[in-house]
């Protein structure tokens, strides 16, 4: 029973065959139920389809289905004895760059599709280039119909360089590339026969055994406070617990940390669960820490190692993703929301726009709109304790509220 | 490194960390307490999340008159145990007009008994955070669900008015009359729920246990008949060893045959399912899908 998690997100151009992917995924690994799959098979049969349509069982909300078409991120899950799987799948389409972005979020791998007939497309280099912006560095690009190139090696050797040749401009990553047929299930959890020449891992086998840890235990310590436990009662006269989710680094009984914005240092003297008390906490585990001194700590404020100290700053450079349909407006009051904190701010100059297709910077601009990508500076009313978003997803990353309280914007804290 | 940090570990922390986030962004938060497994984890994490402090919101429990009595029973027992405060909210004029499935269909009956019953009782107490036990793998249209779930002040849920969750950022800023859902076990399948409760150790009403049963077979769906109120003229009970994969009235919840009498037996059967749990619940099957459900103000 001892299996982690593996979240990755979907990314294709429509009719590269994701959905049918992920169902045939989902099926294989018994993630998806018989009456779940029945229903696929008899709403396919209802417009006049035959047998199962893997891609009917993925489709969601009811709207879409009836327009044919999925416009949000997707939860899918599946487990086989080896991992969990947590599929943020985002669909392709007029809200391509928001889906991408918000699912390529909370991942740490993507797999993208490519149509082998196409090669790598326009498309293709936009979703790599997203998905690489939000931090991901663990890739496998599934070469999919297969079966309409006669299963040809040249096909895969082409897309495979031109992606490996991509990465690497945008600065390298973990790549791995497998020639697939979604719809016939060659290589997915099935052996393929027919493209012997391919000696790797079957997709299932890669999504199993990928390493995607990228040593987040080991940068320094960050500990956002979410709350301060203050229970009621006699024996608790002298409790002042600061809970929280360790977001990277470990901590120890007995460690030296400073506690941001104030600067106060103090160290660490209980670890708190209901589990009995911790010697050592690591990154991703909610914890309840206790610490020797007496110092005014509430929500917002992050508890770091003593050395690698975060910023704290009312002043940046950001990348922003624009999500609403309400333009950016300069000047105009936002609330930014960073870790556990809410501060408010105002964004006072866009540098560039960039082109995801062509990755060019497009400047003098005056506003971003839905999907658009951009370099902005930000001023906020009070500091933010952060990280580089390229040094610390946790800590680098916020959200933008305007006075409806639509999440109008994601970021990233440059250096 | 962690050599622990099994997928359970990672799906606690994070339910954990949800939890903190509703207490810490909203003012009057309130567990919605279903009696059903989903909600036996979900109350084991919120005393997980508060320790060493006690749950700091209550549990509502909505009645719709129809549940198991070994239901009701373990209700009482559990939440005297841990010392929460549990509210009991009925729709007391729908019970006393006689709402039934059978005689007002299914989906009306819910309707009345459930959603009618949930919005009134977040709008007698104030609630402006609901915590509840659904899963995203559960049902289709569930797959898209926020872990914080916006309704507008009538309790009505709008896709269109949902907000990109990124990261681990969850954003409950509402306006006045409006409030959230909010899921900490969106990421959790039924085989996790099970295999975290044999770890943990969880109690669960025994109804999910394998036991000789009487039961009528409708529709294809086994419905437990020991009261006859709940059957149809002709209907002739059976006893047959039954498990219940999902709790909800009993006439609407079906049994599953089974003979899994025990945690393993359970978390062995979890794993090798073939059926959505959601199929046993009459309530999804008619032409008035989870979906519309959901958009009325049902969870
Ligand atoms: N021949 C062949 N056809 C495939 C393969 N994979 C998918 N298809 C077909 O390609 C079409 C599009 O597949 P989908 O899975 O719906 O594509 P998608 O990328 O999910 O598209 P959207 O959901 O619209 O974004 C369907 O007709 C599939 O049957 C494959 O490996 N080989």
């Amino acid at each position: 029973m001892s299996i982690n998690v593996l979240r990755f997100t979907t990314a294709g151009n429509v009719d590269d065959g994701k959905s049918t992917l992920i169902g045939r995924l989902l099926v294989e690994t018994e993630g998806a139920f018989e009456d779940q799959i029945e229903g696929a098979r008899r709403e396919n049969e209802r417009r006049g389809g035959k047998g199962i349509d893997f891609s009917l069982l993925t489709d969601g909300l009811k709207a879409e289905r009836e327009q044919g078409i999925t416009i949000d991120v997707a939860y899918r899950y599946f487990a086989t004895p080896k991992r969990k799987f947590i599929i943020a799948d985002a669909p392709g389409h007029e809200q391509y760059t928001r889906n991408l972005v918000t699912s390529a979020s909370t991942s740490d791998l993507a797999v993208i599709l490519v149509d082998a007939r196409n090669g790598m497309v326009t498309q293709s280099r936009r979703h790599a280039f997203i998905a690489y912006l939000l931090g991901i560095r663990h890739f496998i690009v599934a070469i999919n119909k297969m079966d309409l190139v006669e299963f040809k090696r040249e096909a895969y050797d082409a897309i495979r360089m031109d992606f490996i040749d991509f990465i690497e401009r945008l600065g390298g990553a973990d790549v791995y590339c497998i020639p697939i047929s979604a719809l016939e299930g060659d290589l997915v959890t099935e052996p393929s026969p027919r493209m012997s020449w391919y000696n790797g891992p079957k997709l299932l086998e890669l999504l199993e055994s990928i390493e995607v840890d990228d040593h987040q235990s080991e940068r320094p310590f960050r500990f956002p406070v979410q709350l301060v436990s203050r229970p009621p009662g006699q024996e608790f006269a002298d409790f002042r617990g600061y809970m929280g989710r360790v977001a990277s680094g470990s901590v120890r009984v007995g460690d030296a940390v400073v506690v941001l914005p104030s600067g106060a240092r103090t160290t660490v003297t209980g670890i708190v669960t209901q589990d009995g008390r911790l010697d050592e906490a690591f990154s991703r585990q909610s914890v309840t820490l206790l610490l020797a001194d007496d110092l005014d700590i509430s929500r917002g404020d992050l508890i770091s190692s003593e050395t690698s100290l975060p910023a704290a700053r009312t002043e940046f450079k950001a990348t922003l993703c624009w999500m609403n349909e309400r333009k950016l407006r300069l000047n105009h009051r936002y609330v930014l929301r960073h870790t556990t904190k809410s501060v408010r701010c105002i964004i006072n100059e866009i540098d560039y726009r960039l082109d995801v297709n062509t990755l060019d910077r497009e400047s003098p601009v005056t506003e971003l709109q839905t999907n658009d990508i951009g370099q902005v500076r930000i001023k906020t009313l009070q500091p933010i304790v952060c990280d580089p978003y390229d040094a610390n997803r946790q800590t680098g990353g916020f959200i933008l509220l305007d006075e409806t309280n639509d999440t109008v914007a994601a970021g990233m804290i440059q250096g | 490194m962690n050599k622990e940090w099994t997928h359970l570990r990672e799906l606690e922390s994070e339910s954990i960390y949800i939890f903190r986030e509703v207490v810490a962004q909203f003012r009057n938060p309130v567990l919605l307490y279903s009696i059903g497994k989903d909600s036996s984890v979900l109350v084991h994490l919120a005393r997980k999340a508060f320790y060493p402090g006690p749950l700091p919101f209550p549990l509502l429990h909505v009645d719709t008159g129809y549940k198991f009595p070994e239901m009701i029973k373990f209700r009482d027992e559990f939440a005297k145990s841990i010392g929460a405060r549990l509210i009991v909210h009925r729709n007391e004029d729908a019970i006393a007009a006689g709402a039934h499935p059978l005689k007002l269909g299914v989906a009306r009956c819910c309707g009345q008994l459930k959603t009618a019953a949930l919005l009134h009782a977040l709008e007698k107490y104030q609630f402006d955070a609901a915590m509840g036990g659904a899963r995203r793998e559960e049902e289709r249209s569930r797959a898209k669900e926020r872990v914080f779930s916006l309704r507008d002040a009538f309790g009505q849920w709008d896709p269109r008015r949902q907000r990109p969750e990124l990261w681990n950022l969850y954003s409950g800023a509402i306006h006045e009359g409006e409030s959230m859902r909010v899921f900490p076990l969106s990421n959790w399948t039924e085989r996790d729920i099970w295999q975290y409760i044999l770890q943990e150790k969880i109690p669960v009403v025994p109804l999910y246990f394998a036991k000789e049963r009487p039961v009528v077979e409708r529709g294809g769906t086994l419905i437990p008949a020991d009261n006859a109120l709940h059957l149809k003229d002709g209907e002739k009970p059976q006893m047959m060893s039954v498990r219940f994969r999902t709790l909800g009235c009993a006439p609407c919840t079906g049994a599953v045959a089974s003979c899994a009498a025990s945690l393993e037996d359970i978390v062995a059967e979890a794993g090798a399912a073939k059926i959505s749990e959601r199929s046993t619940r009459i309530i999804d099957h008619g032409s008035n899908t989870m979906e519309d459900k959901k958009r009325e103000g049902y969870f």
